[in-house]
């Protein structure tokens, strides 16, 4: 048997054919033996190789590469250089091999992300459980079921320094001790996955794309605390994250990983999925407890707090999906290792929904303490269209809007608030200078008026009366001490409203005017919007018989 | 499906699950995991699952699994659809129906990626 | 097994009118044989949560989202579209009952602004002509 060198499959499916396949492989074979190389190189006619449009098109063996859209005349090319020099002819190989491709951790996007909770996000399968284990998943569970007493665990997440990710950034080790310390047979864990702030979408990622983590976390926290049952409570604006989370659960209760007897320790512990029905109040940790017994979701008054009479009534520990989230990689790695990540006083990471004027939009995961500027320049990519940066806002309705002067201003909890903005939950919307300061204050205080549940007086009553003078200045018709009415009243609401919502109402507004005054002084003094944003009305005009004409337009 | 009675029995079967995952390729040459989450949709990953599963049954080609999955956060280049082949993957991103007919012809079925569609490649 | 709540009954209730997606003053009263809870209770609960509804609405809701990022990339143009195509403004059906208006503070799908929801289907990065081919499609009935 003769032994060639080079194999040439020549693809004659009729699709190639029809392209001029064989005038090519008559040409090739003429120029073979033209070269003398007819021992050393086979023409192999093959089957059609599946890419037609690509055609004709021949696989040169042993190097494996791949030519297209061949036509007869290229066959002296291919033989002089490819047969006879061992040169790959470069322009007509189709662009071949992943090597030059960067890795996804080299690109800008991921190179300053650290993933801790989206660690499987878009990598795993999320409707197959294994997928989950086969990345370690469900061992922290193991760990803590078979070498953990409870207390031990809620001592590993108060080592780790985590900070409730929906918001407050309380201790979430405090929390799960104060649970823990309840003395009551019946006691709930509930997953607030209410994710409602305009401009947050990090936790129905989680829920989409990696729902067993959330599940491990909670399963562990119920068993810290001592709970028997647990509740998601996710809005009913997603459902194909409860479509995959319930199939989570399903597959969890099957592997014996949820229900009695887990791994046979003798812990029994099951979940069920809640849904809500469009009221961004029940985001608010009581009014999500009222939402799951069935009831209005209107906030309670606190004290008592969910931690020692929540659910029914029960002991009740409510943390967020990216809390729980965190939970399992804390216990899997230890309290140490992720402590390592991010501040001293804000360790860990922050999963933050990139959006608004940014080049690269989406999800992101980054250590606390990086700086705004890396998050919005180095992973967001900057400003699109040559625009500049004139604020980032952060924490929706409840947050504040950072300044292009605080740039560098590290995202951890203390250097927020010391700018009177809060971490939040994960909203982090770009501004550029297209942008108008007293415009966004405006569609924040729109938000929480229609969202205001109407329980207490401040919330229901305060924010129309800051929304109606909001209209007044964007419309033209500002008046002096305009400035001073709003910060008193939203000072007022602030601190008098029962709940979370209402006691930040009016932060967007306090935090702009704190930043941007002048933006408000020339809407209110000049009757100019500087970024040409809102409709002010035109001028009064004078007609013929002099009498000015009011143009009124509609907010 | 048995129950997971030990410690021990999670261990084996996380072994046995990422064997499995690390050896995909020998029961099915490719995976196609498309970016089904929310965000996806929105961009139009169905329309371009479609194509993708119309494509291939054009073709036979049954070498293959179909994974729905999350979201790389990346969501600006939705829809995201990693092609996982002879222990490389690489990802696209904005990918349209007529893309992804190409992307099965050239690099599901041939092995040749796409280089201008290309956002990176990752190691399995 | 518990009691299922009142939400979670209004939630199967309206979810299983299909064709109008409301809860009926029938069904309402049928909630209140099995709760001991009064009919202003079940009302209470039905009218504080948005997405539930004691008047009758289309086949298909459609949910356009209008957050600040939508906002930001000119969600009304959309809007406007919407309405013109349907004839019909926010909170109102067509009157053959094929498409109910309604919006929502925030989908979370801002990287694809402006964003909408057609019963449980996202829609994302829309144009007025975008809006146009899909209600066109639902309107010649091609897809579910």
């Amino acid at each position: 048997m003769k032994i060639f060198r080079t194999h040439a499959l020549v693809c004659s499916g009729a699709q190639c054919l029809s392209a001029g396949g064989n005038n090519f492989k008559d040409a090739l074979s003429a120029e073979i033996n033209s070269a003398g190389l007819q021992d050393e190189v086979q023409i192999v006619e093959t089957g059609c190789m599946g890419s037609c449009e690509m055609g004709p098109m021949m696989v040169v063996y042993p190097e494996g590469t791949v030519y297209i859209k061949l036509v007869p005349s290229d066959a002296a090319e291919i033989v002089k250089e490819h047969f006879l020099k061992g040169r790959p002819v470069k322009r007509l190989m189709w662009n071949a091999s992943g090597k030059e491709f960067p890795t996804l951790s080299e690109i800008p996007f991921f190179a300053k992300q650290t993933k801790l909770v989206l660690r499987n996000c878009g990598i795993i399968n999320p409707e197959n459980i294994e997928e989950y284990i086969a990345n370690d998943g469900y061992l922290a569970l193991g760990k803590v079921l078979t070498s953990m007493k409870p207390q031990e665990v809620v001592d590993e997440i108060k080592k780790s320094g985590l900070r409730g990710r929906g918001g407050a950034g309380f201790l979430t080790g405090l929390k799960w001790g104060y649970v823990a310390s309840q003395q009551s047979g019946d006691k709930y864990v509930i997953c607030n996955a209410d994710e409602g702030d305009p401009g947050a979408y990090m936790d129905r990622s989680v829920l989409e794309s990696d729902p067993h983590t959330l599940l491990e976390g909670m399963i562990i926290a119920g068993y810290a605390v001592g709970a028997i049952k647990g509740y998601i409570y996710v809005r009913a604006e997603y459902p194909l994250a409860v479509k995959r989370v319930a199939l989570a659960l399903k597959h969890a209760r099957a592997f014996g990983l949820l229900g009695s007897n887990i791994l046979n320790s003798g812990f029994s512990f099951d979940i069920a999925i809640r849904m809500g029905a469009g009221a961004f109040v029940c985001g608010e940790e009581t009014a999500l407890i009222n939402s799951i017994e069935g009831k209005r979701g209107e906030p309670r008054k606190k004290p008592p707090y969910p931690s020692t009479a929540g659910l029914f009534d029960k002991p009740t520990l409510i943390n967020n999906v990216e809390t729980f989230a965190n939970v399992p990689v804390i216990i899997h790695k230890g309290a140490q290792f992720f402590k390592k990540i991010g501040t001293a006083t804000s360790p860990g990471t922050k999963v933050f929904s990139l959006a608004g004027k940014v080049n690269t939009t989406g999800l992101i995961e980054v250590p606390l303490g990086i700086t705004l500027r890396e998050i919005v320049f180095d992973i967001g990519g900057g400003i699109p269209e040559g625009h500049s940066f004139k604020g980032a806002l952060i924490g929706g309705p409840s947050g504040g809007v950072v300044p292009a002067e605080h740039l560098d201003i590290a995202i951890d909890y203390e250097s927020l608030d010391s700018i009177g903005t809060i971490m939040g939950s994960g909203g982090l919307i770009i501004m550029d200078e297209t942008s108008c300061m007293v415009d966004i204050a405006k569609f924040f205080l729109k938000f929480t008026v229609e969202e205001s549940c109407g329980k207490c007086t401040p919330c229901r009553e305060g924010t129309p009366q800051m929304l109606k003078i909001l209209q007044r200045i964007t419309s033209g018709e500002g008046m002096p001490g305009d400035i001073e009415n709003l910060e008193r009243t939203g000072r007022i609401i602030s601190r008098t409203s029962l709940c979370g919502l209402g006691q930040s109402a009016s932060n967007p507004v306090l935090s702009t005017i704190r930043f941007f005054k002048n933006e408000y002084e020339s809407h209110i003094n000049e009757k100019k919007c500087p970024s040409s944003v809102c409709d002010m009305k035109p001028k009064a005009m004078e007609n013929k018989n002099g009498k000015k004409i009011r143009v009124r337009k509609i907010a | 499906m048995e129950k997971i009675k030990s410690l021990e029995d999670l261990k084996n079967l996380r072994d046995k699950a990422k064997e499995t995952l690390r050896t995909r390729s020998g029961d099915v040459k490719v995976t196609i995991f498309a970016s089904m989450g929310t965000v996806g949709i929105a961009a139009g990953a169905r329309e371009v699952l479609k194509m993708i599963i119309s494509e291939l049954e054009k073709r036979n080609f049954s070498d293959v699994e179909i994974i729905e999955g999350g979201s790389l956060g990346l969501d600006v280049e939705e829809p995201v659809l990693t092609i996982e082949r002879a222990g490389t993957k690489i990802t696209y991103g904005k990918v349209t129906p007529e893309m992804a007919k190409q992307i099965v012809i050239q690099h599901v079925i041939n092995g040749q990626p796409i280089g201008e569609y290309v956002i990176a490649r990752s190691k399995k | 097994m518990e009691k299922k709540s009142v939400l979670e009954r209004l939630h199967e209730t309206q979810d299983k009118e299909k064709e109008k997606n409301y809860i009926s003053e029938q069904k309402a009263s049928e909630l209140l044989k099995e709760n001991s809870d009064s009919l202003s209770h079940i009302y209470g609960v039905a009218t504080f949560y948005t997405m539930l509804s004691v008047k009758p609405r289309g086949r298909y809701i459609i949910r356009i989202c209008r957050n600040l990022a939508c906002h930001l990339e000119n969600a009304d143009s959309v809007a406007e579209e919407l309405k013109n195509l349907l004839g019909i403004g926010f909170g109102e059906t067509t009157t053959d009952g094929k498409f109910t208006l309604e919006e929502s503070s925030c989908l979370g799908m801002c990287s694809v602004a402006p964003a909408m929801m057609i019963n449980d289907e996202p829609y994302g990065n829309l144009t007025p002509e975008k809006v146009k081919d899909i209600i066109e499609s639902l309107k010649a009935g091609s897809k579910k």
